[in-house]
């Protein structure tokens, strides 16, 4: 048949195209499980990064299990949602992103280290390229920060995507996110500089707008939270 | 496996004077985009290589049925279908390299390369050859990113892989990271400079003025 007929053309191309539908479709389609079991094992390591543990892909899932004891959604009132406990990837906690829905509440992990729990939140906010989140865990008196673990999604190398790194994250250890009795978050400042008002941790030289997407994030995402943490705060003295 | 000289030529030719970066100039958005750090550029131009001999084959193996109208859009097709397919690959099996690459992968579809050998040498060449022209220019491509890659992250940020190499002590004297690495453009004038020292050495890719 002659190749340039318009008739071989169009059948061509939309063999072509159905071929290709279906080779994409059955890829994902026996791919997609796999896929969210590895999606769950990355957020619990981040989850674990928070309480500085650095767990392999193999371990992460058991290594999780051992340590959060309970995970629920909470109001912005501060108060639990009646039925949304459970630490299974399908529960609430686990299977909320505050990024994309955070009507039904927001979630908190409760973890056990040491004898001590330890509360873990989601944090969700922008960097200069794209979305940048991370999770954080604070002591029972709700002010006090054990560790946090950062992530972006196409931060520039090198610099806003240093925030990954455990250099950043380990400077919020013993910071307080309340002064006073007032939540102040933590500040994200140019190296060097330092503010008064609050505790504060160094940002990334040359990464400055991602430095203050992180600032912003601990300010607005984490202050969702600020209900919950005053209730623990209040419940600790 | 023996190789006929012919076919050697085909593999590394775009190793050396028909290199698709500095003698072609094709690929060059990707070449400044992943090699702030040694490690994507790395895991890129491996990307790169099994994804251009890959669709050089089936382009080849089609090369005889694809109606002449068509044909860029079929070469496009075939080229993101199989840039997806290492994607959803990649996100089952091998996660962590997935989150280096993030976006980067997608990309590789607007790759100059991938099209100009299509375009080049799949249409007029035998399955076999266009395998070895698409590892060729996948090489040639990779060791190109991956010196701009070494290049950059050592000055930019003091670290191969990840690792530190330049010892504190350097720094406590007074040496700091050239921030200017770390930004697209210097990978241009790194590239720049690839080219001039190439082209010396390689007196006949000189252009006449």
């Amino acid at each position: 048949m002659n190749r340039e007929n318009n008739v071989y053309t169009i059948l061509y191309a939309s063999i072509m195209v159905i071929i290709v539908a279906v080779a994409l479709a059955f890829t994902h389609q026996s791919l997609s499980e796999q896929q969210t079991k590895n999606v769950n094992i990355d957020k619990m390591q981040q989850i674990l990064r928070s309480l500085h543990i650095n767990a392999s892909t193999n371990e992460a899932e058991s290594k999780y299990n051992e340590l959060i004891k309970n995970s629920y959604l909470v109001t912005p009132q501060g108060e639990k949602v009646e039925g949304s406990e459970g630490t299974k990837t399908s529960d609430p906690a686990f299977a909320t992103d505050i990024a994309v829905d955070a009507s039904k509440g927001l979630p908190v992990f409760e973890a056990e280290i040491e004898g001590r729990t330890i509360y873990i939140l989601p944090m969700s906010g922008k960097g200069l390229w794209g979305p940048i989140w991370g999770y954080i865990a604070i002591e029972s008196d709700g002010s006090t920060v054990y560790g946090a673990d950062f992530s972006h999604q196409g931060e520039t190398p090198g610099l806003g995507a240093e925030i990954a790194t455990p250099q950043f994250g380990g400077q919020f250890g013993g910071k307080h996110l309340f002064r006073d009795n007032t939540f102040t978050s933590i500040a994200v400042v140019k190296p060097g500089q330092s503010v008064s008002d609050r505790d504060y941790v160094d940002g990334i030289s040359g990464g400055t707008i991602t430095s203050k997407g992180v600032n912003a994030m601990l300010l607005e995402s984490v202050g969702q939270y600020k209900n919950f943490l005053m209730n623990l705060n209040a419940a600790k003295k | 496996m023996a190789l006929s000289n012919k076919t050697k030529a085909v593999l590394l030719g775009p190793l050396n004077k028909n290199n698709p970066i500095i003698v072609q100039v094709l690929g060059i958005c990707s070449a400044l985009a992943v090699t702030s750090k040694l490690e994507p550029a790395l895991v890129m131009a491996i990307a790169v290589t099994i994804v251009t001999a890959f669709s050089n084959v089936i382009i080849s193996m089609l090369r005889n049925t694809i109606p002449n109208r068509i044909r860029i859009i079929v070469q496009l097709v075939v080229v993101a279908t199989l840039v997806t397919l290492v994607s959803e690959v990649l996100k089952a099996f091998a996660y962590d390299v997935n989150k280096q690459l993030s976006v980067f992968v997608g990309l590789i579809v607007t790759n100059c390369i991938l099209m100009g050998r299509l375009e080049a040498f799949a249409l007029g060449n035998g399955p076999w050859p266009s395998f070895l022209d698409g590892i060729g220019n996948g090489l040639g491509y990779g060791w190109i990113l991956v010196v701009i890659g070494f290049v950059r992250e050592l000055l930019g940020s003091g670290t191969l892989l990840g690792y530190p190499i330049i010892p504190k002590s350097f720094y406590e004297a007074g040496y700091q990271n050239n921030g200017l690495m770390m930004l697209a453009p210097m990978a241009l004038l790194l590239i720049g400079v690839i080219i001039w020292i190439h082209r010396s050495q390689n007196k006949e890719l000189q252009e006449t003025a």
